[in-house]
């Protein structure tokens, strides 16, 4: 189709809706744009450009950035193959070689009845389902796929997964009831956490949170209550309050499990974080990739909303707060928050330099709370049961449990929540063992490290896996057997990061690229010692000067790797320059 | 109203300066040169390239001078060894990238820094064809190394015409104009900034360049005059 022959007529609506909002709209606008069209041509860039008044080159730029917008036509429905290293550890490449051997056509190509295009994309968060595939909105579980006609013509969406609790606390009445039910939550003791907290002060909810000792289910660990209380200190109005549903780490699938199974836990969350640092905005972004979750949550708020649990004096407390849903357009880099921040105000997703930090400066320049989906949950089932009872399990330094994230050579993939302290090797024997002998295990996702078959007495706390050089990240425990191609993986690892690198820094726009070249040829068997040294330089360069956390992690699992198993660079012992 | 002074010590030169000084300003008074790239006194710094980094005492990861302020009682390395291994791997990944031939200050740091870019050989190289799609300027983007200071003075920093921004993400980021439009098609202005700015080769007069290539003047004046122009959008 051409642009002339597009009907713009059909934007109309989308521009009326979305103009008042300006720039802030931009991805909004443009999603619902190419929901119209299929993709976002130049005519229609202009049109949205006019109306929310945005710069048209600015415009490109934010197309350009995201995946998930085409500025050309595509097929009628995109089918995106997994080949992030979970999936590549699994077979995922190989099914992106048989569906598009079947199609006659390349990664990134539409079909010639205009049906069908297929793309290679990084992480899905269907880890548990590995290899897996988004087909339109539907997300596929393949392994042991038979041919591509039967899953593309008809795809089967994958269920929830395997969910396991020890105790169950935040995973609650996870995939129990009907998750978007507000009655049906109630019933399991929903809302609990939230009336003790409007029977209280903010200070009150504040100082619960903090004697909980609970830290940030991100990956980066920060006290959430001290998080809370920089937020309701700082100066400016008004606050906002956003959850970051971006879960992209490879490896990581346990927020889109919490979206689809609990999502009124996460509302309840948010409201408890909004009373607790004074906002009555709040933002839920949710990446992109994750269709389903996003209806679920959709339906959650309108439901809550009904209920009365958000908007105007919600339960006669006097206490406004409302929530908008966002949608990313796939882009790892933006679940860091201030390239979140960025997203929701309509713009490429390049990470701020801190300071200043988001609790006096985030979204819009205003005092921001961003917290992880998880994060949310423990505060709800800490509103409803105590402090003292999350501290009651865990240790010192990390309080509660953790869910988990199962993947790879496991006999249960899925989602675990335990107890934080207890060891990998537990940790293992609950997703029941190992398959095949073990080779590694990836913690922490694909900024995380390797851990090798010695380390299974690794204690599973954040203050545990720091002394020893890991990181618990979001929870990912990736289980890597000896059948498998580790270079494969190191490769895959390696192509997430320069895939994802926004290209905002030199060392991590470059970096990034060096480090595929370099582990490229680890997998032609044509690696130098020279080539070790590079990778090392590069390694610390990404490490030591990168903006953000993407940039400053890209080479932890892959070097971890290099001293974990150095037969894998095809050199008998680990290099000590 | 007085202002509050800081101390640290830069190289082992004891400095006083306002609080709020970036490292970067504090070394200018303690007559320590730390290099910049990206870095423009009349542009929002981003602390991109991250060439200017040091080593802070104490702190996490090594600091990027132009965009942190100096803090009281700092004692900072501005050729240590690890600032010295970070800078160097970071200019022989940008030579091995970006065309930097016509750049002579960044051909002197990668000489200063012992650099040796061929360690990359056989990596990707930025290498898009020039664009000459206007009378008054040629972007050759080979020798762009995304300082961004262009897109800062076509908008917010100068000119607010923002005909300019990026496409691509991560290496393949480039500067780009509205779906890759001849900028006559755009709200440029020809205002030359950006030329201005341009560290490298990558924006170059036209003018300049005919006369480079040995064009007579009369002609260099010929195909260098603007047209007016059409279908903007």
């Amino acid at each position: 189709m051409t642009s002339q022959q597009l009907n713009l007529g059909e934007l109309k609506p989308v521009l009326e809706q979305y103009a008042t909002g300006g720039r802030s709209q931009l991805l909004p606008a443009l999603w619902a744009a190419q929901n119209i069209y299929g993709y976002l041509s130049e005519p229609v860039a202009v049109a949205i450009g006019k109306a929310l008044k945005v710069p048209l080159a600015d415009i490109y730029g934010v197309i350009e950035f995201y995946t998930m917008f085409y500025k050309e036509p595509v097929g009628d429905t995109v089918v995106r193959i997994c080949v992030s290293p979970v999936c590549t550890q699994r077979g995922g490449r190989e099914i992106l070689d048989s569906v598009c051997e079947h199609f006659d056509i390349m990664p990134g190509e539409t079909t010639s009845d205009g049906r069908y295009m297929v793309e290679a994309v990084e992480c899905l968060g269907l880890c548990d389902f590995s290899p897996s595939a988004l087909v339109g909105e539907v997300p596929v579980a393949l392994d042991g796929a038979s041919d591509p006609k039967s899953w593309i013509l008809s795809p089967n969406p994958a269920p929830l997964g395997h969910l396991e609790g020890d105790p169950y606390w935040l995973l609650g009445s996870c995939g129990q009831v009907d998750p978007t039910e507000v009655a049906a939550y109630e019933g399991c003791g929903g809302f609990m956490g939230l009336k003790r907290a409007l029977q209280n002060s903010p200070e009150f909810v504040i100082e619960e949170i903090t004697k909980s000792g609970l830290l940030g289910r991100g990956g980066a660990a920060f006290p959430t209550g001290v998080k809370w209380k920089f937020t309701s200190q700082a100066a400016g109005e008004p606050k906002y309050m956003v959850c970051n549903a971006d879960e992209s780490e490879p490896g990581t699938f346990k927020d889109r499990v919490l979206m689809e199974g609990y999502p009124l836990s996460i509302i309840e969350g948010m409201v408890i974080a909004a009373y607790a640092v004074g906002s009555h905005q709040g933002y839920l972004f949710i990446r992109g990739e994750y269709m389903r979750a996003q209806n679920i949550m959709q339906k959650s708020l309108e439901n809550a909303r009904a209920a009365g649990y958000l908007g105007k004096n919600i339960l006669d407390s006097g206490f406004d707060f409302d929530i908008e849903m966002r949608s990313g357009a796939g882009a790892y880099v933006c679940g860091e928050e201030t390239a979140l921040f960025e997203s929701i105000e309509g713009k490429r997703g390049f990470p701020r330099l801190k300071p200043p930090y988001p609790t006096d400066q985030g979204l819009f320049g205003k005092p921001t709370d961003i917290n992880n989906v998880e994060t949310l949950c423990a505060a709800t089932w800490i509103m409803a049961n105590g402090a003292d009872a999350f501290r009651s399990m865990g240790t010192e330094g990390s309080a509660g449990t953790k869910v988990y994230c199962l993947s790879g050579d496991i006999a249960k993939p899925g989602v675990y929540e335990l107890p934080l302290g207890i060891t990998l090797g537990e940790i293992l024997q609950k997703a029941g063992g190992v398959q095949g002998e073990l080779r590694g295990v990836l913690i922490g996702g694909a900024a995380g490290t390797f851990a090798g078959p010695d380390d299974l007495d690794l204690e599973m706390s954040f203050e545990g896996l720091a002394e020893n050089k890991y990181f618990l990240g979001s929870g990912v425990v990736n289980v890597i057997n000896t059948e498998r191609d580790m270079r494969q993986i190191l490769y895959s690892l390696a192509h997430f990061f320069a895939h994802e690198s926004c290209g905002k820094c030199f060392p991590c726009q470059l970096g990034t690229q060096r480090q595929l070249e370099i582990m490229d040829k680890a997998v032609q068997g044509q690696l130098t010692n020279a080539d070790l040294v590079a990778l090392e330089d590069v390694g610390f360069a990404m490490a030591e000067t990168s903006i953000c956390g993407v940039g400053q992690m890209a080479s932890t699992a892959i070097l971890s790797a290099w001293e974990k198993c150095p037969d894998v660079f095809g050199l008998e012992e680990s290099f000590d320059g | 109203m007085s202002e509050k002074y800081i101390q640290l010590t830069i190289d082992g030169t004891p400095i006083s300066v306002p609080a709020g000084t970036t490292i970067l300003d504090a070394a200018k008074e303690a007559d320590v040169e730390i290099p910049v790239l990206c870095y423009f006194a009349h542009t929002t710094a981003n602390g991109l390239c991250r060439l200017c980094v040091v080593e802070v005492e104490g702190a996490r990861m090594l600091q990027a001078a132009c965009v942190v302020a100096a803090q009281d009682g700092a004692v900072v390395h501005t050729r240590s060894p690890k600032v010295e291994r970070a800078r160097r791997t970071l200019l022989e990944m940008l030579a091995s990238t970006v065309d930097i031939s016509e750049s002579p200050e960044l051909q002197a740091l990668v000489a200063e820094y012992e650099c040796f870019p061929e360690r990359f050989e056989g990596g990707k190289k930025r290498q898009p064809v020039v664009i000459d799609d206007n009378p008054v300027y040629l972007r050759d983007y080979s020798q762009c190394v995304m300082c961004w200071r262009c897109v800062q003075v076509c908008a917010d920093d100068a000119q607010f015409t923002y005909a300019l921004n990026f496409s691509g993400r991560g290496f393949d980021t480039q500067i780009a104009t509205f779906f890759d439009k001849p900028l006559t098609e755009t709200t440029c202005v020809f205002c030359g900034n950006c030329i201005g700015v341009c560290p490298t080769g990558a924006l170059k007069a036209k003018r300049e360049y005919l006369i480079e290539q040995g064009v007579a003047p009369e002609q260099v004046l010929e195909l260098t005059r603007l047209k007016g122009r059409k279908n903007r959008t």
